[in-house]
């Protein structure tokens, strides 16, 4: 008997980053099959390439038993795999049915939409699931475990034959999440396949019966669930040397140069405390969505918290205020880099000259020439390369750009940096550029506040790891005491709970 | 938390939504107030000068003259929808005036042959805007404003400096512009034909439906596997038409015509539409409140110099009106969401 699906050897490339080098995955009626790996490990493309969003470059794609080639998400939900992505997709202005049966709702003999016969199948729909959502109301505002809900409902009435929930239970709380799991496993014996990524071992343990483990776009293991062991899973995750990819320069650590106490953003984050010295790097890690991303920016003043304070030396950081927190010396380096980190059509010039643009000045007059002398400079200290500095920053490859936005920063001389995912998206050989760059800048009394989904990048960099779970500080590691192992393992579980 | 509790908490509140319908009436309230507004200011240009309302000429004119803008507004508002914008509509219109004016002039085509003429050109040049958008991946805003340049281009190198003749019209065309059934202008009559239909088809149709999702969310509309370029493409194609009809009815009611027809038209039509509560930013809206928000603005047009408002004045009018209208469609959109996040909290 042939498999449900199977993929074998599947690459796929994005200009010159290769997101999958060889992937491997079979799925049997059925079962549930967790999908796990860092981010980055290449899931999500995976995912993205079986629902026919992408193409892929090279490989086999069956369906049961036979070759098929998607060359759009409707391909492939006439084919039968419906995908419930990270993000929910639903339609903010239509109904809750109308959500679900958008293409395909039911016309009455008059050929006019049946809204009572879609009305009535949603309800169903909806109940089988053990929730009563209004099929009226629409789709705006609903939470995300109800949008959950819809998407899944969504799945079940297109009848598929392979369900996929990219990470479905990120944002759920305890109760959802046995909900969903009910669900999950009523499609199972419904014999349907299932792929389900989580980064939740006891999820991944409680529900499915097989986990294949991706690293770095490769295929590494397919295991039973019932022959391996959470820590043998998580070695084949990280399992690398990482030591020497990172030539981490010693730095003398001095004062504290930030402190942040008990910042509080409720239902975001929660009772943040820790401080970060002058020549220290110090690395936020834990899953996307864990809200590490979130308190760099309540830090620098683009979010709003609470309660809690932070400080610069000693001076108060200014809530809700970037221009503030830039005055006082910090400089941020977000996660996304198209969209929050500099201007994309600007020259490069002009980007990096963005950040001091009053001091460099004459009068309130700012002239081309004074950008390029400074430009010049900083492209020639981070080693920028472009061909002129006149050339459009959204022309330059991933890593020049971020090259461009640290030099933006940079020019402002900062006591404290904070850099979001510095590397996501580069190239290895300018990845270690950059790592080179950060390093260097903690050498000269820097402090760096860094931020990565990349545990190597972590453990090769940082001096200190915190490790966030869901909005809170829950482990530390000094650098020699930081295992991949250790920080996965405080990264997937909640503390345990010391009885009082 | 027990699971039962989390359940019961959720039917509180999905029950509690209900308060959703004072959001409701306050959109509702959007056509109902365009009627009242619409009601108010004739009777009020009425009662400064009778003959605006009723003489035989000025009832005719009072409910036949909305019936283009309403026509190309409703065409607008399908692009709109889908979260595009089509400034060409103006220029389609002037074409689709000479085409149909030459024709009369150079050949002795029956009239309907030349209406089903200058309807199929409109949605050709329609066409044309919907496969740019659609397959160069360039924002329509672009797109539409260099074919609204190119189509007026084609119309001064064709028309040059003549101008339609009113001789060149038959009479029977010109008839039928002038003819009312039970006192309403057949013109009126088509107009609201055309708001049944495409309120129809946007409301009772899947393709309609598609619209509205793909303006709701163009991401969603990608992964959920909607035909997002036919999707697309397809209101391009009916606000061609549909502005090629007002060409049409621009030439039964003038009968002449320069290089000139239409110019500027776009604006009125996106007025109309946003106006009568289309959403700017796609996914929201209704025809019958473009019909009323297009009745609405070309009947301002008239009153404003009745009533001796400068006509410098009148633009600005127009120009607030669009302002007053966008800014309450936010309002509500915060309310909505603000509304929604209770619902979810409580």
């Amino acid at each position: 008997m042939s498999h449900l699906l199977e993929i074998r050897g599947v690459k796929k490339s994005f200009g010159a980053v290769a997101a999958l080098v060889t992937a491997d995955f079979v799925l049997d009626a059925g079962s549930i099959h967790a999908l796990v790996g860092e981010n980055g490990a290449g899931k999500s493309t995976l995912v993205k390439i079986i629902g026919g969003l992408h193409g892929r470059d090279d490989g086999q794609f069956l369906l049961e038993g036979n070759p098929v080639n998607f060359h759009s998400t409707a391909a492939a939900k006439d084919a039968g795999i419906a995908v419930i992505y990270q993000e929910p997709t639903l339609f903010p202005d239509l109904s809750v049915a109308e959500n679900i049966f958008v293409g395909r709702q039911p016309y009455t003999n008059y050929g006019t939409i049946d809204r009572a016969e879609m009305r009535r199948a949603t309800r169903e729909l909806i109940g089988r699931l053990g929730v009563s959502i209004d099929p009226d109301r629409e789709a705006r505002g609903l939470s995300i475990a109800d949008q959950q809900i819809v998407e899944i409902a969504k799945s079940i009435s297109l009848n598929a034959k392979v369900v996929i929930m990219d990470e479905p239970t990120a944002s759920l709380s305890g109760a959802e999440v046995d909900r969903l799991m009910g669900i999950a496993r009523q499609l199972r014996d419904e014999d349907k396949g299932l792929i389900f990524i989580s980064h939740r071992f006891d999820e991944v343990f409680s529900l499915c019966d097989t986990i294949t483990v991706m690293r770095d776009g490769a295929y590494i293991a397919t295991n039973p669930t019932s022959a391996v062991t959470e820590d043998e899973v998580i070695r084949q995750m990280v399992g690398r040397s990482v030591d020497n990819l990172f030539p981490k320069q010693e730095a003398k650590i001095g004062d504290v140069v930030l402190d942040v106490q008990a910042l509080t953003s409720a239902g975001v984050f929660s009772d943040v405390s820790f401080q970060v010295r002058s020549g220290e790097i110090v690395c936020l890690a834990g899953l996307v969505g864990a809200g590490r991303s979130e308190i760099a920016r309540a830090i620098f003043g683009v979010d709003r918290y609470d309660s809690g304070s932070v400080k610069l030396s000693h001076n108060e950081v200014p809530k809700h205020e970037p221009s503030g927190a830039m005055k006082l010396g910090i400089g941020f380096v977000p996660e996304d880099r198209r969209k929050q980190g500099f201007a994309l059509t600007a020259s490069v010039q002009t980007n990096i000259a963005l950040t001091i643009r009053s001091s460099l000045a004459k009068l309130g007059i700012l002239t081309s020439g004074m950008e390029v002398s400074n430009a010049a400079t900083w492209a020639h200290r981070l080693q920028v390369k472009t061909r002129a500095l006149d050339t459009e920053a959204g022309m330059l490859s991933g890593g020049n750009q971020q090259k461009v936005v640290l030099a933006k920063w940079l020019a402002t001389e900062p006591k404290l940096l904070i850099v979001d995912e510095p590397t996501r998206g580069i190239d290895v050989g300018t990845k270690a550029e950059v790592h080179r760059l950060i390093s260097e800048l903690a050498g000269t009394g820097v402090a760096v506040l860094m931020i990565s989904s990349e545990l190597p990048e972590v453990l090769g960099m940082a001096d200190r790891v915190l490790v966030v779970h869901e909005g809170r500080i829950t482990e530390e590691f000094a650098r020699e005491d930081a295992t991949p192992e250790a920080v996965m393992y405080a990264a997937t579980h909640a503390p345990e709970v010391v009885p009082t | 938390m027990t699971l039962q509790e989390a359940q019961s908490s959720r039917t509180a509140a999905t029950t509690a939504v209900p308060s959703r319908s004072v959001v409701e009436r306050l959109i509702r309230a959007r056509e109902l107030s365009l009627v009242i507004i619409i009601i108010a200011l004739i009777a009020g240009t009425a009662g400064a000068q009778p003959s605006y309302l009723f003489s035989q000429g000025g009832w005719r004119d009072l409910l036949r003259g909305p019936a283009m803008l309403i026509v190309v507004a409703i065409g607008e508002a399908m692009v709109i929808l889908t979260r595009n914008i089509d400034l060409s509509v103006g220029s389609i219109l002037g074409l689709t005036t000479y085409l149909c004016g030459d024709l009369m002039h150079l050949t002795s085509l029956p009239n309907v042959v030349i209406v089903v003429i200058g309807l199929a050109f409109g949605a050709a040049l329609g066409l044309i805007n919907g496969l740019l958008v659609a397959f160069l991946n360039v924002p329509s805003l672009v797109i539409t404003l260099g074919t609204q340049y190119a189509f007026r281009g084609v119309a001064v190198l064709w028309i040059g400096g003549r101008f339609i003749r009113p001789e060149w019209v038959p009479n029977s065309f010109k008839h039928f512009g002038l003819s009312q059934i039970l006192t309403i202008p057949w013109l009126l009559v088509v107009a609201v034909i055309v708001m049944l239909a495409s309120g129809w088809f946007l409301s009772s149709r899947r393709t309609g439906r598609e619209f509205y999702a793909l303006g709701s969310n163009p991401d969603a509309a990608i992964l959920y596997g909607l035909r997002t370029r036919q999707l697309t493409l397809i209101p391009f194609v009916l606000s061609g038409l549909l502005a090629g009809l007002g060409g049409i009815i621009y030439l039964s009611i003038f009968a002449t015509g320069d290089s000139k027809v239409g110019f500027g038209f776009e604006f009125q039509a996106i007025a109309a539409a946003v106006v009568g509560g289309v959403a700017i930013t796609g996914g929201s809206g209704r025809i019958w409140g473009v019909a009323l928000g297009g009745f609405f603005l070309a009947t301002l047009n008239t009153a404003l110099p009745v009533l001796n408002v400068p006509s410098l004045w009148q633009q600005a009018v127009v120009g607030l009106l669009i302002v007053a209208a966008i800014t309450l469609d936010r309002a509500l959109f915060v309310a909505r969401q603000r509304q929604a996040r209770k619902a979810v909290h409580a």
